[in-house]
Order: structure tokens, then C-alpha cells, then sequence
């Protein structure tokens, strides 16, 4: 799962495939991805993993980190 | 009532005899309604100017006195709304400045804001209890600092109203000229060429008073403070009001204002069609009706025509009806509007020649690969527009040119900066710098100021970006180079940025990871944007024009060639 979000970020978002992500590296306040972006990200999410974020959840503080995706991804999922 | 109070017949003197006019007709009236999470707060005409007295009351006992610059620094909420006319009021000049946002880097915001209230000789900053200290140490020694929430109660409109008014040509606010970085241009404004701008543009758009203006635009930009802030609050028009932040998190707000309020006019910066078409699930628009909305209007950046029918496809079975769409050319060095396409009609477009654009420099139309450009309307009443070539010489219909512009909502001058005001203003005109043609009496725009870079509605300069990046570890002093990229999907620029770094081995692995992730770091920390591509190539790389300076495009296209053929 994170690999497929980081390779969506790399390719679609950040558009640097020679960089690659840590798993707590800030995507956000790091440059990479930008607030319009999350919305594509979300989307993203939503149909590759069938996870739904509402837009109050789309924010830096929650999503600024591949490792705080994904646990906010398996949090989901485990309801 | 049948129409507007501020008419091109109908002009008070200042935006104070003004205020005192909606006191005296229209203070139960509902001025404004700020959104803010999942409340809503509405103020009459009457309550409006209660709290901005208190304001003026605040500045009053610390010694502002009429003519002082006072600058705001608030979240978009109802301190910053008040605070702006308490300034007013008590004859300030009051100016909008960006609020602190979490990407940014504090002390590098809190270096930009004191180089700002320095050079621009501000003496009251008023800001929330949340960068009360941080602000009051930056600017220790160079102004006072107020904050909105510790703000006591006191003063009444009546009792600054009943004072000498300023005259009309007194400087009513200041407009800065966008961008965070770097030194931006206060744009002198005074009450005569604003009431003047209220008066024609209302003309354009046929403003009546039952109008509802949406908006989520920042006010510390020219569109969100003259067309939706000032022009409805003179005008006892409805506003309904959100902070940018909250409307770029969740855009289907805007929407849902829109059919609450049967919200009737709105500006957009392009890309915002794009995001608004793309970015809300189905399931977020359940009960919009946008069938109120009588112009949607896109200002501020290029417009694309296939925005537009992006976003009419997308929302036409929500309502919205084709043929609100409406475009305007505006700046703040012309209070706001010059052009504006003609009511109810779709803006025209026009369908030229791409090569004999590029190489002849005329607009000359054709059905075979052509270039669509989106008609910016015609000069609003008091608006004079002029094409003219190097030399500053007119050029005839069609023939691509710089943008001139004469008006009576003209700036008086940049503040504190003589120089850059007198080679912006010759014999009254004002040179643009962007460039565009006129047909059948409408304006076309085909380029921007000089390497000028728009992310969503925001200018960036790139010399800006430039400078932040010029003293990282690795990269070569003074071989960066900053441009916009279109992007056709978002409806808006990209930013791109290469810089030339002396050792080859720079160029992969952990060691580029290190200077790359530094710029990124550095661009959204300092701009509040992010940059969508960032890459190092080796020295000289980088094309220089025949004076010495970096190419920007010519390097942009090399780039892009070089990935393409990879």
C-alpha cells in the first residue's frame, strides 16, 4: 500500500521520479505536494484502496507523511 | 430601491460620505454573512460599522492619527473586515497583508512582514492574539502592534464621521502588489479613482441591490478587496464570506453559500473552474442549485476557454446557465477592473493563427490549427485601453502589443517609491507590461508581465524564488532559474525551477536528494506554494541571453525538450 501511494506521489504529484520518499519525510511543508493536490490524492486513495477521507481530513497536520497515510488508511479500514 | 447608490451619476465624494450615507439609509440592512467552519454570522450595515468604530476607537488612543498606514495582519474573518474600515474611519490608510499560514516558515514570514511595515513606514499593525507577541518582537521599534482580541469596546461611527472627512484625492487604502517574498509595491488608491472604479464596473455588471457576491477570494489580493469586499460593503450589496484555506480544503462550500444565500456574482481566478469541475466527489453537491448566479466571472489569470466548458459541463445540471460566464482583465494599479465582457452574452473566442501569432506578432484568425483566446471584454466607462509596440507607439486592430491603459480609477502612485511610480506613469498612461491585441473593440491578453508566473490567482515573481534558492549548499550563486509551466488539466501555471550545481556528483543519488528536498523545503516555507518541478543540471547548462542573463522560457522549453526525448 505504500509503495502504491508513494509511486502515485512520485509520478502524478511531485513529478521527480529520481526522488524517493521516506516514510515520515513531510510531503506538505516539504515542497512536494501542494494543498490542491490533496484532493487528487484522495481521490487516488479512493479508488485504488476504497477508502473515503472527508475534505475536514484532508489537511496537512493529517496527511504530511507517507506513514501518517497509511495508518489513517488502515484505521479506516479496520472499522 | 432600483439600483445601486454609487452610479456614474449618483458619486459621493469619499467611501466616508458614503459610509455615513448607509447609515443613514440602510443601516438595518444585512451587509455581511462570514462563514467560518459550520456557523454563519450575519451583520447589518449598522452593526458592520459598530464593530469598525471600535476599531478606530483602538488606533485613536494609541495616537493613529488621519493618514497613517495601518496594516492588517488576521485570519479572513470579521477582525480583519473591521479592523480595514476602523481605519478607514478614523481617516487611516489601512492595507491587507497575508496571515501566517502553517507551511510557512514563521521566522522568515515574520522577516517579510518587518521589512514590509519598514519600508513602508507603517506605524499601527493590527493582528490576533496568536502572533500578537511573535509580530510584537519583530517589530519592536518600528510600529505598534493591536491585537483584535484584546480589543476593548468604545467609539461609535458618528463619532468620526462627524469630523472633517479626508478629501477625495487623500490616499483611501493601499493595494500590495501580491507575492510574499521579496519587496511589494504599495498601490496608492484614492477615494476618487475607487468610488470612480465602483461606479463604472457596477455599470458593466449591472450591480442592483438585491445582488448576493460569493466569495472565498483572499482580501489582501486586488479581486478579493474591491470586488468582493469593498465594492459590496459601498454598494449595500450581500456579502457571504470564507477564508480561502477552508474553501480550498473543501471547494463544494462555496457552492452550498450559493444556493443558501441565492448567491447572484462571483470572481474566480481560473484554475478555480478546474478545481471546482475536478476536485468534488457527486456525493458533495447533493441539493446545489446554482440557478441564482448571474455571472460568474473569470479575472486574474489567463483564461482558458476550455476551463469554462469544463466547468458549464460539469454544472449545468446543477443550474448554472451558460451564459453567466463572464471574463474581466483587472489590476490593482487600476483599483480593479479595466475590461469586462458585455452581460448577458458568452465571452467571444477568438480563433487565430498560431504560427503567424508567434512569428508576425498579429492575431489573424483561422480554421486550421488554431490558437483559442478567450475575449476579455471592453474597456469599462472611464477606461481608456491602448496597444502599443517597443516604442510605445499605437499599433492597429489585431496587431499584438504592450497594454496601455488611461483611466479615472487610476493609482495615484506606489507608495514610497517615486522612482518605480515615474517609469510606471507616463503622460497618465500606465504601461502594463502584459500584452495582448485589441478586435472589434475587445481585448485580448496573450502574455503576461515579463516572466510573470500565476499559480492559481497568485503572482509569483520568479526573481523571487531565484534569490531564496541562490545560497544553497551545492548550487552554483546566481545559475538558478525560476518559470511557469501551463498546466492545461488544472487550468492554471506550474512552477518549475533548475539550478546549475558545480560537482557532477550532485546530480544523483543522496547527494541531489539533499540539495532538491532543501529548495522544495525552501519555496513552500517562504512563498506558500509549492514548485511542481524541481531539477539540477550541470554547470553551464543553463542558456544566457546575449546580456548576460538567464533565458527563463528559452531554458523552460530546452528542459522539457530534454525530458520529452528521454
Amino acid at each position: 500500500m505504500k509503495d502504491k501511494i508513494r509511486a502515485f506521489i512520485s509520478q502524478q504529484l511531485s513529478n521527480d521520479p529520481k526522488y524517493s520518499f521516506s516514510d515520515d519525510e513531510p510531503l506538505i511543508s516539504g515542497g512536494w505536494v501542494d494543498s490542491f493536490d490533496l484532493t487528487k490524492l484522495a481521490v487516488f486513495i479512493e479508488e485504488t484502496f476504497g477508502v473515503h477521507f472527508a475534505d475536514p481530513e484532508l489537511t496537512e497536520d493529517n496527511m504530511d507523511t507517507l506513514n501518517q497515510i497509511v495508518r489513517n488508511i488502515e484505521a479506516k479500514l479496520a472499522r | 430601491m432600483s439600483a445601486v447608490p454609487i452610479t456614474l451619476d449618483a458619486k459621493p465624494e469619499t467611501l466616508l460620505h458614503q459610509v455615513r450615507w448607509l447609515l443613514e439609509h440602510c443601516a438595518d440592512q444585512r451587509a455581511v454573512t462570514v462563514i467560518s467552519g459550520d456557523v454563519e454570522r450575519s451583520y447589518t450595515v449598522g452593526e458592520f460599522f459598530h464593530h469598525a468604530a471600535c476599531y478606530a476607537h483602538a488606533l485613536d488612543k494609541i495616537g493613529a492619527v488621519p493618514g497613517d498606514l495601518v496594516v492588517l495582519i488576521l485570519p479572513q474573518e470579521e477582525n480583519a473586515l473591521f479592523g480595514f474600515w476602523g481605519g478607514m474611519l478614523l481617516g487611516a490608510v489601512p492595507s491587507m497583508f497575508a496571515y501566517l499560514t502553517d507551511k510557512l516558515d514563521p521566522a522568515r514570514y515574520y522577516e517579510s512582514v518587518r521589512k514590509l511595515v519598514q519600508h513602508a513606514n507603517a506605524r499601527f499593525v493590527i493582528t490576533d492574539s496568536a502572533l500578537f507577541e511573535p509580530l510584537s518582537a519583530a517589530l519592536d521599534g518600528l510600529a505598534a502592534v493591536i491585537s483584535a482580541d484584546a480589543l476593548q469596546p468604545g467609539g461609535e461611527p458618528a463619532d468620526y464621521l462627524m469630523r472633517p472627512l479626508p478629501n477625495a484625492d487623500s490616499t483611501a487604502f493601499l493595494q500590495h502588489s501580491s507575492g510574499s517574498t521579496g519587496l511589494q509595491k504599495g498601490v496608492m488608491l484614492s477615494h476618487r479613482a475607487v468610488i470612480n472604479q465602483l461606479a463604472s464596473y457596477g455599470q458593466a455588471i449591472e450591480l442592483m441591490p438585491d445582488d448576493v457576491i460569493v466569495s472565498w477570494l483572499p482580501l489582501y489580493h486586488d479581486m478579493g478587496l474591491i470586488a468582493a469586499f469593498i465594492q459590496p460593503i459601498m454598494q449595500a450589496v450581500h456579502l457571504v464570506l470564507m477564508s480561502p484555506t477552508a474553501w480550498v480544503r473543501a471547494p463544494q462550500m462555496l457552492l452550498h453559500a450559493i444556493t443558501r444565500h441565492r448567491g447572484t456574482l462571483m470572481w474566480l481566478p481560473n484554475f478555480a473552474y478546474n478545481f471546482l469541475a475536478t476536485r468534488i466527489r457527486d456525493s458533495a453537491l447533493e441539493g446545489v442549485d446554482l440557478s441564482s448566479m448571474r455571472a460568474v466571472i473569470n479575472c486574474s489569470e489567463p483564461v482558458y476557454a476550455e476551463s469554462h466548458r469544463v466547468f458549464t459541463a460539469r454544472f449545468a445540471p446543477f443550474a448554472l446557465r451558460e451564459s453567466a460566464l463572464m471574463t474581466c482583465y483587472a489590476m490593482a494599479e487600476n483599483t480593479f477592473a479595466v475590461t469586462s465582457s458585455r452581460m448577458h452574452t458568452i465571452p467571444k473566442i477568438d480563433r487565430v493563427d498560431r504560427l503567424r501569432l508567434a512569428e508576425e506578432r498579429v492575431a489573424y484568425v483561422s480554421d486550421g490549427d488554431a490558437f483559442e483566446i478567450v475575449s476579455c471584454g471592453v474597456p469599462i466607462i472611464g477606461c481608456q485601453v491602448r496597444i502599443v509596440d517597443v516604442d510605445r507607439q499605437m499599433l492597429p486592430e489585431r496587431a499584438v502589443g504592450e497594454i496601455a491603459l488611461r483611466s479615472d480609477s487610476m493609482l495615484s502612485g506606489y507608495h514610497n517609491q517615486p522612482e518605480i511610480t515615474a517609469a510606471a506613469l507616463i503622460d497618465g498612461w500606465y504601461f502594463t507590461g502584459d500584452m495582448g491585441y485589441l478586435a472589434d473593440g475587445e481585448l485580448y491578453i496573450t502574455g503576461r508581465k515579463k516572466d510573470l508566473i500565476i499559480v492559481g490567482g497568485k503572482n509569483i515573481y520568479p526573481q523571487d524564488i531565484e534569490n531564496l534558492l541562490n545560497d544553497i549548499p551545492g548550487i552554483h550563486p546566481g545559475r538558478v532559474v525560476a518559470f511557469g509551466v501551463d498546466n492545461a488539466e488544472l487550468g492554471t501555471q506550474d512552477i518549475g525551477i533548475l539550478a546549475e550545481v558545480d560537482d557532477p556528483a550532485d546530480l544523483e543519488g543522496e547527494r541531489r536528494a539533499v540539495i532538491v528536498r532543501t529548495m522544495r523545503a525552501r519555496i513552500a516555507q517562504s512563498t506558500d506554494v509549492s514548485a511542481r518541478y524541481v531539477d539540477l543540471v550541470p554547470l553551464r547548462w543553463l542558456i544566457k541571453t546575449s546580456s548576460g542573463k538567464i533565458a527563463r522560457a528559452a531554458n523552460r522549453d530546452k528542459y522539457f525538450e530534454m525530458q520529452k526525448s528521454r
